[in-house]
């Protein structure tokens, strides 16, 4: 796909080609065999076929038109450059800061991860015409603004990394939280993000963020089996079975970001990756290094000023020095109307209220949480907390 | 490619001409063009006067109707442009970043569509 968009120079061209390329495959390798390369089978085949198109979209032009632009589809075997450079040239296209951020996501799991319209409009909760719709809204954009089909310089690269590795971020998030669906997460979206990261890490191998964030979807992803129980509730990470962990991921992931680390650049991918190794690599909640954990909290507030890493910040101090030092940290922010919307700050208040024994406020910050309309799963967790809050026999004790 | 960088800027906030924060954005502006010019990059480049100096017109039913004032009332007003020929979008972002105008207000980039049979 990224090797024919730069051949044709035409991202919504390329994708149609391409498409039809794999249809003719089908049809062609079952009475014919599969041929020798079927890579570059698929390369050629789609190019020859936007190529038509070209020529048919030329003829409408003016005549000299057409001439120069079959001039400019002139096969040029000596132009096919690395397949890398192309797939690195297709990520970068697709989250060019000139376009909204997301549809930069929509766009890659279209054109890089190869997700159908469909698929995607069910991630963004939103109907297969509508995404559609915004889809070719982009691709129009890219080709009348001539966003260019290539590797940024270096003096460019940090910038526009960012904008990459954020569209990989916010894949994977949408996968582990996945708030447009019943299910608490959406695995598939989870698995491409962490393909995407260890492609640009494949790419980029010098780049420490790149290798800090593929180790944060490794070992956030490790603990996805012990995160939802037999019912498919969630499960708290201090309640979780870490056996059900998965240890090879976490291994490593836990390798990646010390190399990562090594190199002394940090970046908050980084920083994040070693939280997650903290949590990953512990026997249990109470063995954590939460005095590490909130140093490093510390630290990511530096790169990213936002309420949702000082709500975190606020957890690991209360496992430091007790709910109440954290719980001082929470209420301060209580009022930021940036959070009015946001349940886990209302989760976290509940969580630290009730180990202080203070019970009814508990109960109130989980209601105002679920007044938030917080996804399904999260809802019955909610649900289920007031519940034991508010039980006579239990006396509130949790 | 051809961009247009349209500027703008908040007349009322602008400095009044003759004062010395007058003469640094006039400066500052010299400065940019120029290196856009050396760059080989600029096409035309000129600061309008004030939206109060506006017309617009419309024909309608063979009518001429002149209103007094600009387009539409914004909270920043067009004030001047830059129209740039660049190899792509990032180059000419690139150059739109250097416009003093960027850091007091906003610069749209537009790319400029090319008519068959004009250059």
């Amino acid at each position: 796909m990224a090797t024919v968009t730069r051949l044709v120079g035409d991202l919504e061209v390329a994708e149609d080609a391409v498409q039809e390329a794999c249809a003719a495959a089908v049809v062609k390798w079952r009475t014919g065999g599969i041929p020798a390369n079927p890579g570059a089978w698929l390369v050629g085949t789609a190019r020859h076929k936007a190529l038509d198109w070209q020529r048919r979209e030329a003829r409408r032009l003016l005549k000299e038109e057409a001439a120069v632009r079959e001039r400019q589809g002139a096969y040029k075997p000596s132009r096919v450059g690395p397949v890398a450079d192309d797939q690195l040239a297709l990520i970068f296209l697709c989250c060019h800061p000139a376009l909204d951020v997301a549809v930069q996501v929509a766009l890659t799991l279209r054109s890089v991860c190869g997700l159908t319209t469909g698929e995607i409009a069910a991630v963004f909760l939103t109907s297969e015409a509508t995404m559609a719709q915004r889809l070719v809204r982009a691709k129009r954009k890219i080709r009348e603004a001539g966003i260019p089909f290539r590797v940024p310089r270096a003096e460019a690269l940090a910038d526009r990394l960012s904008a990459v590795l954020r569209v990989v971020y916010l894949v994977f998030t949408e996968g582990h939280r996945a708030s447009a669906s019943k299910e608490l997460v959406r695995p598939e979206l989870c698995e491409e993000a962490i393909r995407l990261a260890r492609v640009l890490r494949d790419l980029l191998p010098m780049e420490p963020e790149v290798t800090g964030l593929l180790a944060l979807l490794l070992l956030v992803d490790a603990r996805r089996p012990g995160r939802i129980d037999a019912t498919g509730g969630l499960v708290l990470l201090e309640d979780q079975d870490r056996r059900l962990w998965d240890h090879a991921k976490i291994a490593e992931g836990a390798t990646l970001i010390e190399h990562a680390l090594s190199a002394r650049r940090g970046g908050p991918y980084q920083i994040q990756a070693a939280i997650a190794a903290c949590h990953s690599t512990a026997p249990s909640a109470a063995a954590t290094d939460w005095d590490e954990i909130a140093a490093l909290y510390g630290e990511l507030v530096r790169y990213e000023p936002t309420p949702v890493v000082e709500a975190n910040r606020a957890i690991a101090v209360a496992m430091v020095e007790g709910p109440a030092a954290g719980l001082v940290i929470l209420d301060a922010m209580a009022g930021d109307p940036r959070l009015a919307r946001w349940p886990p700050l209302q989760v976290g208040r509940a969580d630290l209220l009730s180990r202080l024994g203070r019970h009814s406020e508990a109960v109130e910050a989980y209601r105002a949480a679920l007044s938030m309309e917080p996804p399904q799963v999260e809802r019955a967790f909610i649900t289920s907390r007031i519940r034991q809050l508010t039980a006579p026999e239990s006396g509130g004790e949790l | 490619m051809r961009y247009l960088c349209l500027l703008y800027v908040a007349e009322d906030t602008a400095p009044a001409p003759g004062t010395p924060e007058s003469d640094e954005v006039r400066g500052a502006n010299v400065a940019a063009t120029g290196a856009m010019a050396r760059a080989g990059v600029l096409v035309d480049s000129a600061p309008l006067h004030p939206v109060r100096s506006a017309t617009t017109l419309r024909v309608r039913e063979g009518e001429t109707l002149l209103t007094d004032g600009p387009f539409a009332e914004l909270k920043e007003q067009l004030g001047g442009y830059y129209l740039l020929e660049c190899a792509d979008l990032d180059e000419a972002l690139r150059w739109a970043a250097t416009i003093p105008a960027a850091r007091s207000g906003s610069v749209e980039v537009r790319p400029v569509m090319k008519v068959e049979g004009r250059t």
